[in-house]
């Protein structure tokens, strides 16, 4: 196949899709949406990434909590 | 453990639950729906009958339905790996990182690529390479499963890693033995199986649905066919797998399988428990009975579990208190053992950083020796070693009692369908209807027993699952709890309409040319 049939088979494809096609796109793009634009963005940081910048800063914090069984923010 | 909010972890629990089992309504469709499509179309390429291709564009139209809804509903767990559970996401490290990256370029590149060809090439490209890419959809969705159930079959059986104690991290030293060790492989046999009988139900209940209502029932019937063929053989290999599963469970996970039968005591040739109810005011050690009423088929739990009619099944008393005689190690010896690896990781850790090499070493020495229960260091008490037992036991038995159930049925419908009469058979059409949600509903309980029975551990005696939280407020994961709640209920309402009202068109809204047949 080549490059132009590729493009012309999603060309199409989008072009004559139906309405269940356009409303199931709907639902993804916004589902989407929501899970990046939203949700990892203010509600999922990366927990570790957030308070540390190096790695060994990251392993320092987790032994220290696996083996204090603590908070050592607190 | 005093520095430990258990509400925050019971709040990160029950939302990684939440998720999980909304995700795992979506994906057992996709993965047996996509094999279900694909036999049809290859049914239609074979004979050239159009009625197949009607048949096949119906169904698919229902996978699209399905797999657009529920497609990145599982990124979710991954945010939730970072977020809230990053102790264990980093104390696993690279084990769970390098099937999830394998799994993400397969399923980008497999389902994406051939998913496009099988909705929007119908007349662009040729019947056999439409068939092809109908096929590699199937087969890619199904390898995207096999890497997170990888993943996941690691932490029950945690095998082909070293634990790094300067980083902290598993540090993954053979793949293969990751890859093919035998509870990754079973479990994932038994899960993308426990997938084909979901969307065989599926298929097979709309089609009685058509069939109740007198309509499309040339398309009904073939479907039905397929289906009922596809269903009972996967339900047959998901009996004759989850025989062979009870052999791994009772070698890595015997509190698991003491719970999943509600064994307390330990016994040589230990009946299995066909139908029962557990005693709720018994207490591990005390005299009283585990259960109120059992029906018991007398020495068939030894030989599932160790292919032995006479072997000694352990129960949790054995776990808990030990039993010398087996040589089964009492739990709290396990936990001074874990106290001795936890305090000598902390010392390891102390030395390197004074410098002071030779304590390091002696450390590490003392550390490696005790690893092995690393996880029982953490835990407050011998008897938090138990998971939820009814939960377990309940879930277990109406899950394995469901599987035979789906034998019968579609054996039945077979049967059926071979004499000609279904039509005619009201009632195992409303049966055949109702055992839709039995599907979803079996499916679930079989995670509900994996997860549930698992406990403590998110690694198996190596991290438990107190430990593996990040220290968040409770009040955080109680808002991300309700949003994702609302989010996905709405997800699955929307699902539930959009289908049904794909249904109801049937296969005759697709392609209007096509008189039915009847």
């Amino acid at each position: 196949m080549s490059l132009k049939k590729i493009t012309s088979l999603y060309i199409d494809g989008f072009k004559n899709m139906g309405r269940l096609g356009k409303k199931l796109w709907l639902i993804i793009l916004i589902k989407l949406f929501i899970m990046f634009a939203i949700l990892k963005l203010f509600f999922f940081k990366d927990f570790l990434s957030t308070k540390f910048s190096s790695e060994e800063e990251k392993s320092n914090y987790v032994i220290e909590v696996i083996t204090t069984n603590k908070n050592p923010e607190k | 453990m005093n520095g430990i909010d258990m509400s925050l972890v019971d709040w990160s629990r029950g939302m990684f639950a939440l998720t999980a089992m909304y995700h795992w309504i979506f994906v057992p469709l996709t993965l047996g729906l996509s094999f279900i499509v694909a036999i049809m179309e290859t049914k239609y390429v074979r004979t050239g009958n159009e009625e197949w291709k009607r048949i096949t564009k119906f169904w698919m139209t229902l996978f699209g339905i399905n797999f657009a809804i529920g497609v990145s509903t599982g990124i979710i767990l991954e945010f939730e790996f970072g977020t809230n559970w990053s102790n264990y996401s980093w104390f696993v490290g690279d084990i769970f990182g390098a099937p999830l990256a394998v799994e993400g370029i397969m399923a980008f590149f497999l389902e994406s690529t051939f998913i496009a060809v099988m909705f929007f090439g119908w007349n662009k490209v040729s019947k056999k390479f439409h068939l092809l890419s109908t096929w590699l959809v199937a087969v890619g969705s199904n390898l995207s499963a096999l890497w997170i159930l990888v993943a996941n079959a690691w932490m029950q059986n945690p095998v082909g890693m070293e634990f790094n104690p300067d980083t902290a991290r598993n540090e993954m030293i053979n793949f293969w033995e990751i890859l093919l060790s035998p509870v990754a492989i079973h479990k994932f046999l038994h899960t993308i199986s426990s997938g084909y009988v979901v969307s065989a139900l599926f298929v097979t209940g709309v089609s009685a649905w058509f069939l109740l209502k007198k309509r499309h029932i040339m398309v009904a019937r073939k479907s039905m066919h397929i289906a009922a063929v596809f269903g009972l053989l996967s339900a047959i290999f998901i009996a004759i797998n989850g025989d062979s599963s009870a052999t791994y469970v009772a070698k890595y996970q015997p509190m698991k399988l003491a719970a999943m039968e509600g064994l307390y005591q330990g016994s040589e040739g230990a009946p299995l428990v066909l139908i029962g109810i557990l005693n709720h005011d018994k207490e591990p050690g005390d005299d009283s009975e585990d259960y109120v009423f059992a029906l018991k088929i007398p020495k068939l739990l030894s030989f599932l579990g160790y292919k032995d009619f006479n072997a000694f099944v352990p129960g949790i008393n054995d776990l808990v208190y030990g039993n010398k005689k087996q040589g089964i190690i009492p739990s709290e010896e396990k936990m001074a053992t874990g106290k001795k690896a936890i305090r000598a990781l902390a010392e390891y850790k102390a030395a390197k950083k004074n410098n002071n090499m030779a304590e390091a070493v002696k450390q590490l020495e003392i550390f490696k020796d005790n690893y092995k229960y690393f996880g029982y260091g953490f835990l407050p008490d011998k008897k938090s070693t138990i998971p939820n037992i009814s939960l377990t036991f309940y879930s277990f038995h109406i899950m394995v009692g469901l599987g035979f159930f789906f034998i019968f049925l579609f054996a039945l419908i077979l049967w059926l369908l071979r004499k000609g009469t279904i039509e005619k058979k009201r009632p195992a059409l409303r049966l055949a209807i109702l055992s839709i949600p039995l599907g979803y509903l079996a499916s679930q309980l079989g995670w509900v027993v994996a997860e549930v029975g698992r406990q403590p551990w998110t690694i198996q005696d190596i991290l438990p699952t107190m430990v593996s939280t990040s220290h968040l407020s409770t009040g955080n994961v109680q808002i991300t709890f309700w949003l994702f709640l609302i989010l996905f209920t709405t997800l699955l309402i929307a699902e539930i309409k959009i289908m049904l009202r794909q249904i109801k068109i049937g296969p005759k809204g697709l392609d209007e040319s096509k008189k039915e047949r009847r």
